[in-house]
């Protein structure tokens, strides 16, 4: 276990946590983006920051990404956490106007316009799609390509890819909405990556819901199950 | 081809390579560095093989292909020797009567020597050229002498002979403490002390270890690094395999821009050589240690040249930094401690090595010791590589090594770092250049390019300039950098087009501090840097820019206005003929006229002129 404060509150967390899990669990919040407790944290959003003012501080971290280390002295609340994520929902919303999340969020921080319009894209690559692809579904399908600002989320070749099997974590995991499903009875796309496949029906009750690919292991897993 | 496998092996090698070379045999230096070849170099060089074979003398006057001499501004560059007549803008037709005049007779060619265009003495030998006068070369020293595609050449001068000694006389900690006690700190930037860094990785758990050359060298107008590795980089691979040693590697890395080809080659070849000479692989100058190094091509993102990013573009992963901790020295490579310097830190450690922290740490100041390459460009007179203890000033930099600035025009600043840096303007020309000076300017050392602003240079647009190339370097994981450095280009390009507000300096400012403070790596973190500093040197410009819709230095197009005074123009015509934009009319022997609907500001006008009858305002 590691002891630390946190705004003043002496908390413990297990070895190898981050700031935000030790932060969490004691109650205390911090907004998050990018993060996801079934991910691997990623540090992009940087709204989860924090003052590290012991050891070797004070600096802002990223408390989704920088471990609980014994004896450090941390606060959530402060006059320069608070700048530094008033700038980063600033510069969201004038990226990602039309987000219903990214919306509160400004509105929360209080950021009423945002000073430099960017664009009116909905995807903020937080980047949650692209790991719960690869970590919880492993199918690979889509990836972070180019860079800047021209980065975006894309399968690879920006061609509808196979890998993906439809199901749908994408859409489910995306906080602004900017990955679409569609549903067109025994058809299923997921607009952005122009995947596009017709789903099994499943044998008890008709509906479509299944990618082909997974229907094969369902079919072993079950079978393995009954024998 | 010889193996060498003690030091006494590779003192005798050095002895007979040094006994079977006469140093009063003729011999011809001839650059051979990317600017000079760039400039023809290579043609040179083969013209004088085939000038002095058809002559006979192929065995009796002696020619090296070198890296680069420093003096790019006046490439090629000949360097005659042992005599030491220094031969500028040498070109294919100049050769012949070289070798009849120079080489065979001993005289000297007046039209191709160095005119010092400050006093207008005509200097006929290399040492007293001015800009090589104040420069302490010691990481460049050998790149006139030697042939950097010949490990012979290097082992001649004393090669290797640091890492001999690092092998032989000393334990791995020692050669640790010495390079810690020599006061050695990274030339990449940042200057984080080479020998705590070294003893991180050292203590660090793991049986597999790796070191790195980061020679992903890729700020706009700097090749420092490209120059030590294109013409000694036999110096790299030694500091390599001393620092490998040290730390307890057994594989190292350098990850090149691919844009290098030359360096590229020159370092394979030179790590074959290596290996073939025993002083690379399998049990090094016989001391049992091993070492393998191998070349990764990097692929073109400035992202590349953080330690992290670089690290997962060697995984052949997206080349994107990730958060630290845990630190490259816990867990760098493929999750094993891992030490990264960069290709100027390397090539500084044989120096250390062989001739002891005592006599390194006697260079430079206390804080920064030894000497700090800069590659000196933009407005200025000596465009070249320059090697100057660090502590040297910006002045003696600019005026007397660079000859000042082209048109006898006055300097505003100078832009130090790059992208990552900040401007240092005239007024502090006189700080010495250290770590820690630069930095209460708000500039940083970086990684040594120095970009010279004459007055006609706007601070604005220099600042938007690197904001851009920021902006599209960006890896774009986090929002601040990605976002934030792309707002404040906007800012920045409504300002040098005349649609600045009132507030646009202080958002600026403010968004400048949040990227600095939010970001998750250094090029975030430093993206702000040229903004911050113009700012900071430069408000009044900014303040111009915004409230009064001008640019003082007739830069930003959007701002400013070409016009005929109708009492200069004789109605020449001149200007009418040349505009590209057909925006000038009038009738002969009558003032002209420029329509400034059509006017595209390109500037034609004014340097046609014979009559300075066009003003900008």
């Amino acid at each position: 276990m590691v002891t630390l404060s946190i705004n003043g509150q002496q908390v413990q967390g297990v070895d190898g946590s981050s700031i935000l899990e030790v932060a969490r669990e004691h109650g205390i919040e911090i907004p998050t983006l990018c993060y996801h407790e079934a991910l691997e944290p990623y540090g992009g959003c940087r709204l989860c920051v924090v003052e590290l003012k012991a050891p070797r501080g004070p600096r802002l971290v990223a408390s989704c990404v920088y471990p609980a280390e014994e004896g450090a002295v941390v606060e959530t609340d402060s006059e320069i956490v608070h700048r530094s994520r008033r700038m980063t929902a600033e510069l969201l919303l004038g990226a990602a106007p039309n987000a219903k999340v990214i919306q509160a969020l400004a509105a929360r921080m209080g950021v009423e316009k945002p000073r430099v319009s960017l664009s009116d894209n909905n995807c903020i690559l937080c980047g949650l799609c692209v790991r719960a692809c690869r970590e919880i579904v492993g199918a690979n399908a889509i990836s972070l390509v180019n860079r800047g600002f021209t980065k975006e989320v894309s399968p690879p070749f920006e061609i509808g890819s196979n890998a993906c099997v439809g199901c749908t974590t994408c859409v489910f995991l995306c906080p602004t909405g900017a990955i679409k499903l569609e549903e067109v009875l025994a058809n299923r796309s997921v607009h952005h990556w122009d995947s596009d496949f017709e789903a099994v029906a499943c044998k008890i009750c008709g509906d479509h819901y299944l990618a082909p690919e997974l229907a094969v292991d369902v079919e072993k897993v079950l079978s393995e199950e009954n024998a | 081809m010889t193996i060498v496998r003690t030091p006494e092996e590779l003192e005798n090698l050095k002895e007979k390579l040094v006994a079977s070379s006469d140093p009063d045999r003729p011999r011809v230096s001839v650059c051979c560095g990317t600017g000079c070849r760039v400039l023809g170099s290579m043609d040179v060089i083969e013209a004088f093989r085939t000038e002095l074979g058809s002559r006979g003398l192929g065995n009796e006057i002696g020619i090296v292909g070198t890296g680069c001499h420093g003096f790019c501004e006046k490439g090629p560059v000949v360097v005659l020797k042992p005599s030491g007549i220094f031969y500028q803008r040498v070109g294919v037709d100049d050769v012949a009567e070289i070798v009849s005049e120079s080489l065979l007779n001993g005289a000297v060619i007046d039209r191709l020597i160095y005119v010092d265009p400050a006093s207008g003495a005509r200097v006929i030998y290399e040492e007293d050229v001015p800009f090589y006068q104040k420069q302490q070369r010691l990481v460049l020293d050998l790149n006139g002498d030697i042939d950097p595609t010949n490990i012979e050449d290097y082992i001649a001068f004393g090669g290797y002979y640091g890492l001999s000694k690092a092998l032989h006389q000393m334990r791995p900690e020692k050669v640790v403490e010495e390079v810690t006690q020599s006061g050695l700190r990274g030339r990449g930037g940042a200057g984080f002390p080479a020998g705590l860094k070294w003893s991180l990785c050292r203590e660090a758990k793991g049986d597999t270890k790796y070191i790195i050359c980061n020679a992903d060298e890729g700020d706009p107008g700097a090749y420092m690094d490209r120059s030590i590795m294109e013409g000694n980089p036999h110096r790299v691979l030694e500091g390599m395999i001393i620092g490998a040693y040290a730390i307890g590697a057994h594989e190292g890395y350098v990850y090149i821009r691919n844009e290098y080809p030359l360096a590229v080659e020159n370092l394979r070849i030179a790590i074959t050589q290596a290996e073939e000479y025993g002083l690379l692989g399998q049990n090094i100058l016989g001391s049992g240690f091993d070492l393998s190094i191998h070349i990764r091509p990097g692929s073109g993102a400035f992202v590349c040249g953080e330690e992290t990013a670089l690290m997962a573009s060697i995984e052949d992963r997206i080349g994107e930094p990730r958060p630290r901790p845990p630190y490259p020295a816990v867990s760098g490579l493929w999750g094993k401690p891992t030490n990264i310097n960069n290709v100027e830190t390397w090539a500084n450690v044989p120096i250390v090595i062989d001739r002891g922290r005592e006599a390194y740490s006697q260079i430079g100041t206390d804080q920064s010791t030894g000497t700090k390459i800069f590659s000196l460009v933009g407005n200025i007179n000596n465009t070249g590589l320059v090697e100057v203890p660090m502590g040297a000033t910006l002045s003696e930099i600019v005026y007397d090594i660079g000859g000042g600035i082209p048109a006898e025009k006055d300097c505003k600043a100078v832009q130090l770092g790059g992208p990552s840096g900040g401007c240092v303007p005239k007024e502090h020309f006189d700080v010495p250049i250290d770590y820690e000076s630069l930095q209460e300017l708000g500039a940083i050392m970086g990684s040594g390019g120095m970009v010279v602003c004459d007055e006609d240079t706007c601070m604005v647009e220099l600042a938007r300039f690197f904001m851009d190339f920021v902006q599209q370097e960006s890896c774009g994981k986090c929002v601040p950098c990605r976002l934030g450095t792309r707002a404040m280009l906007d800012v920045l390009t409504g300002i040098t087009r005349g649609l600045g507000q009132e507030g646009d300096i202080e958002y600026l400012e403010e968004l400048g501090r949040q990227i600095t403070a939010s970001s998750l790596c250094g090029l975030g973190q430093t993206a702000s840097n040229p903004v911050l500093s113009t700012i900071r040197h430069f408000r009044d410009e900014y303040e111009v820019h915004i409230r009064d819709g001008r640019c003082l230095a007739h830069v930003c197009k959007s701002l400013i206005l070409y016009s005929i005074d109708a009492e200069k123009c004789t109605g020449c015509g001149r200007c009418l003929r040349k505009c590209p934009a057909e925006a000038i009319s009038g009738a002969k022997k009558e003032p002209h006229v420029i329509d400034q609907d059509k006017c595209v500001k390109c500037g034609t006008c004014l340097e046609l002129c014979k009559f300075d009858a066009v003003v900008v305002e």
